[in-house]
């Protein structure tokens, strides 16, 4: 006697099983619910950014006077680099889905070429977002922090067509160098694992002096005009600003001090660029993987490119979500 | 293999003849809104500057123009037109609901430190 039930007499109806009312397989949904989740983690910190800058709207730093440099030209142009570096991903992203339409048609040659465009891609992205990183912690003209943490930048007025235009000067222009005795405190000497960052090129005294001797040169606070400019203070509150408030001098960013403005900026600049670019180069490793699948015929033999859809799922979402880091670091 | 792609975008404005063709269309209308930010991102017109809803206009237009490439990015590179709708809804709903509520209750709360930082009596900045 039966005392299981082993059919239920549903085979070939709707709840029989064995459906896939989606029309998707496993793997392929599996990439779409990691996307989400992973969309919900970069959201998350883009959300984080938007918190702390809602937090400090009247003194945030405006990303056009921070993102100024392209490699190889001097000068400044705001938004060129991040632009290219943009196009470059959508290229990337057009040469990856030509390459999931090429599988569809089962052409071998005509895949691995766009693979191999796309892995290029994806390299020149990640190699400009470490130049991007590297120009950014070196910094262009120095700030001096204040006890209370806050930038104070340097600049004069200039005559541009007529108009006042209030310019950047760095701090090797007007401070004043004088001998110093401080020297850097290396591993080497004294306890051998106490060791300090490097020191900044001036002192506090040193810019001091150079503001005093240079009369047209003013300090620039944090703080947001009505005109949406950074504040300009006049000479004395300047000269008053550094010798009562000054306490170091800064130059580059680094996740303790940025010269840019407030310190959170830079550590989420550095948080959410890089845990981008970490996706970039984790889905350039991938795409060299199906790379080499490719060329060694697998998909080929397995009647079916689906894995290099699966793998410019994850690409494209890359795309994607640069697309939103652009909007909310470079443009808004 | 039968691939059916749907070959329409701008809700039939524009057609194409294969999907190669499509991935192509597709890439200058992202390049063309992508321009058009750089542009507005270089010379930020004056007239783009006026408030709308605690926000300038200027940023409400980054942000559509956003949500426009973000949307040919899914439809058209991730295929999002050609999977069914119980599958795509699953995943655009899901995340669409997640992140305007994370958005909304980080930024309302960000917005509300600001005002405490600018009215009240704690101060951060000496």
């Amino acid at each position: 006697m039966d005392t299981t039930v082993a059919s239920t007499g549903t085979e070939g109806k709707t709840w029989g099983g064995g459906n896939e009312p989606l029309k998707a397989s496993y793997g392929k949904m599996m990439m779409w619910f990691f996307i989400v989740s992973d969309a919900l983690t970069f959201s998350g910190f883009l959300a984080a950014y938007g918190f702390s800058r809602f937090k400090f709207i009247g003194s945030w730093p405006i990303a056009d006077e921070v993102f100024t440099h392209v490699p190889f030209f001097h000068g400044n142009y705001p938004m060129i680099y991040v632009a290219f570096m943009t196009f470059i991903l959508i290229m990337s992203s057009v040469t990856m889905v030509l390459a999931v339409d090429a599988g569809h048609h089962m052409k071998k040659n005509k895949v691995t070429w766009y693979m191999f465009l796309t892995i290029i891609g994806g390299l020149i992205f990640v190699g400009s977002q470490a130049w991007e990183w590297a120009t950014f912690i070196k910094g262009d003209y120095g700030a001096v922090q204040t006890k209370g943490g806050n930038i104070l930048q340097f600049g004069h007025y200039v005559d541009v067509e007529g108009k006042q235009k209030f310019k950047r000067v760095a701090l090797a222009d007007f401070a004043i160098a004088a001998e110093s005795y401080r020297a850097e405190h290396e591993k080497k000497n004294g306890l051998w694992f106490v060791q300090e960052s490097t020191l900044p090129t001036y002192t506090i005294d040193e810019v001091y002096n150079g503001l005093k001797a240079n009369p047209d040169v003013l300090v620039r606070t944090q703080i947001i005009n009505e005109e949406g400019e950074k504040t300009v203070l006049s000479r004395e509150e300047s000269l008053a600003q550094i010798k009562n408030n000054g306490k170091m001098v800064v130059e580059g960013a680094n996740l303790h001090v940025n010269e840019y403005g407030t310190s959170l900026f830079a550590d989420f600049f550095f948080f959410i660029t890089g845990f981008h670019g970490f996706h970039v180069f984790s889905g350039v490793v991938i795409n060299i993987i199906i790379f080499f699948n490719v060329i060694l015929g697998t998909y080929e033999r397995r009647g079916s490119y689906e894995m290099v859809e699966k793998v410019g799922l994850y690409w494209h979402f890359v795309d994607l979500v640069w697309v939103f880091v652009f909007t909310f670091f470079y443009l808004v | 293999m039968a691939h059916a792609h749907k070959l329409e975008i701008l809700r039939g404005l524009i057609k194409f003849k294969s999907n190669t063709q499509k991935i192509w269309g597709v890439l200058i209308l992202l390049s063309i809104v992508t321009a058009v930010e750089v542009i507005l991102g270089i010379y930020k017109p004056e007239m783009l500057m006026a408030k709308v809803i605690g926000m300038k206009l200027l940023n409400w237009i980054f942000i559509i123009l956003t949500i426009v490439k973000a949307y040919y990015i899914t439809w058209d590179f991730m295929h999002m037109r050609d999977e069914t709708k119980a599958l795509r809804r699953m995943v655009v709903w899901t995340a669409v609901f997640l992140i305007c509520y994370l958005v909304f209750i980080l930024l309302q709360e960000g917005g509300y430190v600001e005002s405490v930082y600018a009215r009240e009596f704690i101060k951060r900045d000496f």
